[in-house]
C-alpha cells in the first residue's frame, strides 16, 4: 500500500516534469511557423533519444495507472464497504477529493491528443511536415479547442493537489517548507493551465493563423 | 433547548441498521453530547425500549473511548474536541443532529454507535513498542533527549487512538494513527534500533486490516481531537521507504 503510493509519487513526479517541459516547448508556437516546426523537427531528430523518452514516459504512465487502480479498488471498494448516511468534508480541497476523476479524464484526453497530433487520426487535417499548421487547423474546430481547455483545467486540478502531495508521500514534510510546496503546486498548476490553454485560445481568437 | 436526533440503530454486527429519529426537549446547553445520550437512554429505558449503545470512559477527552460522527464530521463541529467534551451550546436550538458510528471495513459495527477498534490494537502489537530489558526503572536523564525531539514526540504521543482519523478519511486510512505511533517512538533515542523495521511491520499490519491508503487530503488532521499533524504521516512514509532498503 505504501509502496504503491511511492510508485504514484515517483511516476507522478516524472509526468509532472514532462508536462512542464512540454508546455515550454509548445509555447514556441507563438514564435511563428518556422520556429515551431524547427522545434518539432528537433524533437524527432534522433530516433533513439525520442524512443528512449517515449518508453520512459509510457512506463511512468502505466505505473501511475496501475498503482492508482490498485489503490482505488482498496480505497473505494474495500476499505469502507458501507458508506455514511451523512458525511461532510471540512478542510480538504476539491482538487484533492477528485483525483480519481481528473486523472482518468486527463488520461483519455492524452489518448485523443496523440491521435490528433502524433498519429494524425483525430479528425482534423494532418500534415506530418507542418505541425504548426496542424495546431492551427486542429484548434480552429471550436469544440476541440474547448475540450482542450477543459482538459487543461482538469490537469490543473490534478496537479494542484498532486504536485505537493507527491512530496508528502515520499516523506517530505516540514512546517516551514510544506506550505511553500503547496504554494508551488498552486502556482505551477495554474501556470500550466494558462500556458497550455493560451494556445487553443489564441487560435480561436485568431492570434495564431 | 431542543434537538432532533437521528441516531444509527443496529442490534448486532450482522443485523441491518437504520437511522431513527428522537426528538429531545428540555436539554441544557451545558450538557455534553454523551450526557444528552444518557438522558435519552433514561427515557428509552422507562419506555421499555433498547437504549443507545455508545462507548465512553473518562469523559474528559483523554482516553479515546468515545467518538462517533456528528452531522457528518468525526467528533462533531468543534476542533480538537472529543464528543464527551463537546457541549450542546455549539448546536442551534431545534437543530437536526445526525449521529453515526465510524464506518470502515476494519471497524465493524458492534451495536448502534459502538465499533470494534481492535484493528488499531493489532497495528500497535505489530511494532508500536520498543524492545528493552525490563527491570527496575533507570535513572532519569540517563539518555539525553533534545527538547525539540521530546516535544515533537510528546505531540505525537498525544494520540488517544479514538479512530476519528479513519472515520473522517474518504479512504478509511489509518495513516494518521499509525504515523503518530511511529513518530512518537521514532523521535526518541530508545526508538532508534527498531525504527525502520517498526514502520515496515506496522504498515504491513495496516494493509492486512484493509485500511485504505493516504491521499494527503488532510481531513484526518482537521478532526483529530489531539491535533496530530500530517507531518507524522510523512515520517511514517520516510521510515517505511528507508526500511524498504535497509531491512532484510
Amino acid at each position: 500500500m505504501n509502496g504503491k503510493k511511492a510508485v504514484m509519487a515517483v511516476s507522478g513526479f516524472a509526468l509532472f516534469g514532462f508536462v512542464n517541459v512540454h508546455m515550454l516547448g509548445n509555447l514556441q508556437v507563438f514564435l511563428g511557423r518556422e520556429a515551431f516546426n524547427r522545434y518539432a523537427e528537433l524533437l524527432r531528430a534522433e530516433p533513439a533519444l525520442l524512443w528512449a523518452a517515449r518508453i520512459v514516459l509510457l512506463t511512468m504512465v502505466i505505473l501511475h495507472i496501475w498503482a492508482s487502480w490498485k489503490l482505488m479498488v482498496l480505497n473505494k471498494l474495500r476499505a469502507r464497504p458501507v458508506g455514511y448516511v451523512m458525511k461532510r468534508s471540512i478542510v480538504s480541497s476539491y482538487a484533492s477529493r477528485t483525483m480519481y476523476w481528473s486523472g482518468p479524464i486527463v488520461g483519455a484526453f492524452v489518448i485523443y491528443h496523440l491521435m490528433q497530433f502524433t498519429w494524425g487520426v483525430g479528425g482534423t487535417s494532418h500534415d506530418p511536415k507542418d505541425p504548426y499548421g496542424n495546431v492551427v487547423h486542429g484548434f480552429q474546430v471550436i469544440p476541440i479547442a474547448i475540450a482542450y481547455v477543459v482538459a487543461m483545467g482538469l490537469l490543473m486540478l490534478h496537479l494542484y493537489h498532486g504536485a505537493w502531495s507527491m512530496f508528502q508521500t515520499l516523506g517530505v514534510n516540514h512546517p516551514r517548507y510544506t506550505p511553500l510546496l503547496k504554494r508551488f503546486a498552486q502556482v505551477v498548476s495554474i501556470g500550466l493551465f494558462l500556458g497550455f490553454s493560451s494556445i487553443p485560445a489564441s487560435v480561436m481568437a485568431g492570434l495564431i493563423q | 433547548m431542543k434537538l432532533i436526533l437521528h441516531i444509527w440503530r443496529q442490534k448486532n454486527p450482522s443485523a441491518p441498521g437504520k437511522m431513527m429519529r428522537y426528538p429531545m426537549d428540555n436539554l441544557s446547553h451545558e450538557m455534553s453530547v454523551l450526557e444528552m445520550l444518557d438522558v435519552l437512554n433514561e427515557q428509552l429505558i422507562v419506555k421499555g425500549e433498547r437504549p443507545v449503545t455508545f462507548e465512553h470512559d473518562c469523559r474528559e477527552g483523554i482516553c479515546g473511548s468515545c467518538g462517533f460522527m456528528i452531522n457528518g464530521v468525526a467528533h462533531g463541529p468543534m476542533p480538537a474536541t472529543t464528543v464527551c467534551q463537546l457541549t450542546l451550546r455549539h448546536f442551534k436550538d431545534g437543530e437536526e443532529v445526525y449521529l453515526e458510528p465510524w464506518r470502515a471495513h476494519a471497524f465493524p459495527i458492534l451495536k448502534d454507535l459502538m465499533v470494534n477498534r481492535s484493528a488499531l490494537d493489532r497495528i500497535i502489537a505489530a511494532g508500536g513498542y520498543i524492545s528493552v530489558p525490563t527491570g527496575s526503572a533507570p535513572d532519569g536523564n540517563t539518555i539525553p533527549v533534545g527538547k525539540g525531539d521530546a516535544d515533537r514526540s510528546m505531540d505525537a504521543a498525544a494520540c488517544i487512538g479514538c479512530g476519528a482519523c479513519v472515520a473522517a478519511c474518504p479512504n478509511a486510512s489509518a495513516a494518521l494513527f499509525t504515523g503518530a505511533k511511529i513518530a512518537h517512538l521514532g523521535l526518541l533515542p530508545q526508538g532508534q534500533p527498531e525504527r525502520n523495521k517498526r514502520a515496515l511491520k506496522m504498515v504491513a499490519q495496516v494493509t492486512r486490516e484493509l485500511f485504505g491508503s493516504c491521499s494527503n487530503i488532510g481531513e484526518c488532521e482537521a478532526v483529530c481531537p489531539k491535533e496530530i499533524r500530517l507531518e507524522a504521516i510523512a515520517r511514517m512514509n520516510r521510515d517505511f521507504l528507508a526500511g524498504s532498503w535497509t531491512e532484510r
